[in-house]
């Protein structure tokens, strides 16, 4: 098991070289920060050179590659270029933006899972039942959602909901900007109520979503094992009703959704870019959108990388999943 | 618009069933008047049967009406700004005004229709780069089949979203560059799928028998190869298409996809969004023609698959 993850990991290396090498060239045929500068009236040809050089833009792009690649093994993902602002160091932008990201995305994901596959599994073994219509007809609406708008729409009721709790007299509950830095202050109940209102919206917008594809597929897989002629064989050996439906199963139907949930891994990052755009998090998505509009390039090159990676460990716990669903693909 | 709000599944009728030899035609004189039929006869029957997805075929062609022919009988242009800005709906503008002036019914009308250009034009290129890389990738075997699928695994590494955003902030916000660039980030899943069907076909007698009449690679793959997965790839080109309007959205949203002076659904969510409260109708409007789109595609998507194989009904999500 070791030995398989080890060999995995050392196999996902070269792609994420190539990975990286494509990237960085799509980066700087992009644009780049002073790109803008010269179209303005002002500017002289001498105070553009002497800002590429003071960037290090005046170098071949290879010769600008291999630099970053050598200074990026080593842990130095260099400083943001972006004009107008403050260089920052990229390596902490970056794991800061994932640290408030991963917060939001793991909960919203690991609840979508567990709520996509109960609902899966009801709405198979109570088939054509008003459950199964109503699971299978909110998901399949869900499914054609543009995230967009299930995160405006919440946001906007999260608003009315605050203003008519206000009216109540109470104190406005639901967040719908970025979580307050500093973290959350006050006895357990009040960080409790803080934690539950700074989350629940975006948290939603996120699980909804996702929850669609998850309930869709473990429907279907679930019912095709349900109608195998293995579960056939179990029922007529008189195997009870919760153990057929548990043992025999559930645990083969999730092997399509543990597919679902490594293709998913990647698509999280482009949900979390909208969410975090509507509800205004310093996240992942807010950190890419500023870097494309500056043409920040060492800090895209780190954002890249960190999903690029984040992409490859997740297909790597998919398939150790695989292995512990079915014992018989073997991981060798 | 006619949403049909009845149940996703309607396991009572049966479009399961296959439609061969109905028992009208073989109650006359059994052995002449059977008629045989073309394989595309029979799958267009069956999907005629399956009432949910010809309803869904409806509203996708009433939308893209709305967006093709809509400038026929709408003939406010998009670009005319003299009238002052969020104007509540009126005669002159049944859907108000957005902020600079310009009428909501004629923004709808074109972002519609750029935005089903948009889908089509993803669809239909990221389906023929993906089966022509996935065949050839399942057929020839051996070092293509390795260089298409590390390159394909390579693409699927990165946020396609991302790379989408950063090439277009590079290149520029018209309809066709968006089309263009999502495209050929959408054309892995299939490939995929693509290269695991020719894998198991290519080991089937008649691929064997027409290599040994010495057709051509081209030869096989086009007319032996892709004929026998046109179900499959039927079904995925229309859920891409479904997957490219909400793609599309989400990228215009962030101010990175199409930009004035083209627009789509996408981005006059993008302008539109902060008068939800106060001009919802400014909101509902691209939310409900982008919703009901892509519940249309995806609808349609379902009824070719048990057109296509009828064993698929049971198990359907």
């Amino acid at each position: 098991m070791i030995r398989y993850i080890i060999r995995r990991l050392l196999i996902s290396i070269p792609i994420l070289l190539i990975g990286s090498i494509a990237a960085f060239f799509l980066v700087a045929a992009a644009g780049n920060p002073i790109g803008e500068l010269r179209a303005k009236p002002g500017v002289t040809a001498q105070q553009i050179r002497d800002l590429e050089i003071s960037l290090g833009l005046d170098q071949p792009i290879i010769v600008r590659y291999w630099k970053w690649l050598v200074d990026f093994l080593q842990g130095d993902w260099g400083q943001s270029i972006a004009l107008g602002q403050a260089k920052v160091d990229i390596f902490d932008s970056v794991m800061r933006a994932l640290w408030i990201t991963a917060r939001l995305v793991v909960g919203a994901e690991l609840l979508a899972i567990v709520l996509g596959v109960s609902v899966g599994v009801l709405a198979a073994v109570k088939q054509y039942s008003i459950f199964d219509y109503l699971a299978t007809s909110t998901a399949f609406l869900m499914f054609s959602m543009p995230i967009v708008c299930v995160a405006v729409i919440l946001k906007t009721y999260g608003i009315k909901f605050n203003n008519l709790l206000e009216s109540m007299g109470l104190d406005r509950w639901l967040s719908t900007v970025s979580p307050a830095a500093g973290g959350f202050k006050g006895s357990f109940g009040e960080q409790v109520f803080q934690y539950t209102g700074t989350y629940l919206l975006p948290t939603l917008s996120l699980t909804l979503i996702s929850f669609a594809a998850y309930s869709r597929f473990q429907r279907a897989s679930m019912l095709e094992t349900l109608n195998s002629d293995y579960v056939r064989t179990a029922r007529a050996k008189g195997i009870s009703q919760r153990r057929v439906i548990f043992r025999h199963a559930f645990r083969n139907a999730l092997i399509p959704v543990s597919t679902l949930f490594s293709i998913n891994a990647a698509a999280l990052f482009s949900g979390a870019i909208i969410t975090e755009t509507v509800f205004g998090w310093k996240g992942m998505g807010n950190l890419l959108v500023q870097s494309i509009r500056t043409f920040d390039p060492y800090m895209l090159m780190g954002w890249l990388m960190v999903t690029a990676s984040l992409v490859v460990v997740f297909n790597l716990v998919a398939d150790i999943m695989y292995g512990f669903l079915d014992p018989r693909i073997r991981l060798a | 618009m006619p949403s049909d709000p009845s149940p996703v599944l309607n396991p009572l009728q049966p479009t399961g069933l296959p439609a061969a030899g109905s028992p009208t035609v073989a109650k006359g004189s059994e052995f002449d008047a059977t008629k045989a039929r073309k394989q595309s006869t029979l799958i267009l029957r069956r999907f005629f049967r399956h009432r949910l997805a010809v309803a869904a075929l409806v509203v996708f062609l009433l939308i893209c009406a709305f967006g093709f022919l809509g400038p026929l009988f709408w003939t406010v242009s998009v670009e005319d700004t003299r009238s002052r800005g969020y104007l509540p709906p009126s005669g002159a503008h049944p859907l108000g005004t957005i902020q600079t002036g310009k009428d909501m019914l004629a923004q709808l009308i074109v972002g519609t229709r750029l935005s089903v250009q948009i889908a089509l034009v993803v669809a239909l290129g990221s389906t023929l780069v993906g089966v022509v890389l996935g065949a050839l990738a399942g057929y020839l075997r051996g070092a293509v089949d390795s260089v298409i699928s590390r390159f394909t695994d390579l693409m699927l590494i990165i946020p396609q979203i991302a790379v989408a955003a950063i090439l277009v902030r590079a290149l520029s916000g018209s309809w066709y560059t968006v089309a263009f660039i999502l495209a050929a980030f959408a054309w892995m899943t299939i490939a995929r799928i693509t290269r695991g069907e020719t894998l198991s076909l290519a080991q089937r007698e008649f691929i064997e028998a027409a290599r040994a009449a010495g057709a051509k690679t081209r030869w096989i793959i086009f007319r032996h190869l892709v004929p026998n997965m046109v179900g499959t790839i039927t079904v995925n080109t229309t859920l891409a298409v479904a997957t490219a309007v909400l793609s599309e959205a989400a990228l215009s949203f962030i101010g990175l996809g199409v930009q004035s002076p083209d627009t789509s659904l996408g981005l006059i969510i993008n302008e539109n969004y902060s008068q939800i409260t106060n001009r919802p109708w400014l909101f509902w409007g691209p939310f409900v023609i982008i919703v009901l789109l892509s519940l249309a595609v995806n609808f349609i998507g379902d009824g070719l698959r048990d057109a296509f194989d009828p064993r698929q009904t049971k198990v359907r999500a």
